[in-house]
């Protein structure tokens, strides 16, 4: 379990970076799904599968088939990659790296004094339930309300006159 | 080696008859189109043109496989992998019989609706990578059908999971020893049964690669292996809704002992792909705005009713 978990975590950096990488939006988007599917591998080896599959459904199965709809409308072609590319300067690189490294050494920091060696436990579809029916019931009620104001919006702006 | 769930020969022999009996459905189609049309259909090679199959395998083997060279080859090539995996997938967790299947998972219903809304891609970047009008209007379709659908198909199957309280599937087939959920769950079945249509987009919701309209749509551009794969995909889809009626509201490997679990499945999976099958045969294609608002504003309230009346009675008969 523990190797599936490594090797699910190498796959989600190395993608992850090719998102960032890739010039081709196409391309960038296939790998940003391959890192969808690593991150639900490794909810799966911690002990959470519902959590697992429905990130499978929800981001990699349903968000990104949208992004993809769009792409397919905006007919997107040779001039895009090259302003990518144009973009992509090593002195662009500059701050952002210097930031990320920062947080990715107090990431290091934390996780040295955790004791990591845990057993992870399940965690089924009835517990996750029990949770957000018992007392986060308020937090998925206001979600909902989110998204049905979301809803209405879209139906106000894709309404024909 | 022996036959348990999860043992390489198990899993090999699914695979093999999975693939097996969507090949074979290639002749059975034409046969059966051509009895329901009162035309023969495909006679001449072997016995009442059953090594048709063996025929047409033959040709798409050889047939050149070319890639056109205006299109994104990364994405064209492994768009028939997507889908062709995420189909076969899907039958790691249907339960064939009490000691037959894959894995015994706890999210069996889930893990069948993510691998659905994954195979969406295949259809997506073929028409995308190919660079053609038509591929490109198909896979629009293709997308905007997919993703419509695989909401009132995860819906509809909702009342199955609340009367058993598991997703997982064998929990669902032992829950209905005392009676098939056809009954209790009739208007989720109907509306399974239209979603898991389109979702194989088989006629009559082929919308995607509707030949009279859009070439044939998304696969267009694609020759050889590569449009044999989406065509056997599709095939196998086929399979794999017929064994998931079976499985979620025909009471899976039950029925009376005088033949074997494994044979109850057969026959109650073949029964649905022949009346697929029938359907392609008997029901002509609606318009594509048809399509859509049939399903957003006909099926979507009706799945959520069902559902809400389900929990209703759940709850009042504790």
């Amino acid at each position: 379990m523990i190797a599936l978990f490594y090797i699910a975590a190498i796959i989600a950096v190395i993608a992850t970076v090719a998102v960032i990488l890739q010039t081709n939006i196409v391309h960038g988007l296939l790998y940003l799904i391959l890192s969808l599917l690593a991150v639900a591998v490794i909810f799966y080896v911690l002990g959470a599968p519902f959590a697992a599959v429905l990130e499978a459904i929800v981001y990699a199965g349903a968000i990104m088939v949208l992004f993809l709809f769009v792409i397919m409308m905006l007919n997107l072609g040779q001039h895009t990659r090259d302003q990518e590319r144009k973009w992509l300067t090593p002195r662009g690189w500059i701050a952002p790296s210097i930031m990320s490294a920062i947080l990715l050494g107090q990431l290091v920091n934390v996780m040295r004094q955790i004791d990591y060696d845990i057993v992870p436990a399940q965690v089924g579809v009835m517990e996750v339930s029990a949770l957000l029916f018992g007392p986060y019931v308020l937090a998925v009620e206001l979600a909902s309300i989110l998204l049905l104001a979301g809803l209405v919006a879209a139906y106000h702006l894709a309404k024909t006159k | 080696m022996s036959l348990e769930i999860g043992s390489p020969l198990t899993i090999g022999l699914i695979l093999l008859v999975v693939i097996g009996t969507a090949a074979m459905l290639i002749t059975v189609e034409r046969r059966l189109l051509g009895f329901w049309q009162e035309r023969l259909g495909p006679n001449r090679v072997g016995w009442f043109g059953s090594l048709q199959v063996v025929a047409d395998m033959i040709k798409i083997f050889t047939k050149e496989d070319w890639i056109p060279p205006f299109a994104d080859k990364f994405s064209f090539v492994i768009a028939p992998g997507i889908i062709m995996s995420a189909v076969l997938l899907s039958f790691a967790v249907i339960p064939f019989a009490p000691d037959i299947g894959v894995i015994d998972s706890n999210i069996g219903v889930l893990f069948v609706l993510a691998m659905a809304s994954l195979g969406a891609y295949s259809v997506m970047l073929g028409g995308l990578s190919s660079d053609n009008k038509y591929a490109l209007l198909g896979s629009l379709r293709a997308a905007a059908q997919m993703v419509s659908y695989e909401v009132f198909m995860g819906i509809s199957l909702l009342g199955v999971v609340a009367l058993t309280g598991s997703f997982n599937m064998r929990e669902i087939v032992e829950a209905q020893t005392d009676g098939w959920y056809i009954i209790p769950q009739f208007i989720g079945f109907v509306i399974f049964l239209i979603a898991g249509v389109a979702e194989s987009h088989r006629l009559p919701f082929d919308i995607p690669e509707a030949e009279q309209e859009i070439c044939a749509g998304y696969h267009t551009e694609y020759s050889g292996m590569k449009f044999g794969m989406f065509f056997v995909a599709e095939y196998i889809g086929l399979v794999l809704i017929s064994s998931l009626i079976t499985v979620l509201f025909f009471g899976g490997w039950l029925g009376p002992s005088f033949l074997p679990p494994i044979i109850w499945f057969f026959v109650k999976a073949s029964a649905f792909i022949g009346f697929f099958i029938l359907m392609r045969a008997a029901v002509p294609r609606p318009r594509y705005d048809q399509l859509m608002s049939y399903g957003w504003l006909f099926l979507l309230p009706l799945s959520l009713v069902n559902l809400l009346v389900t929990g209703v009675i759940i709850l009042s008969t504790q």
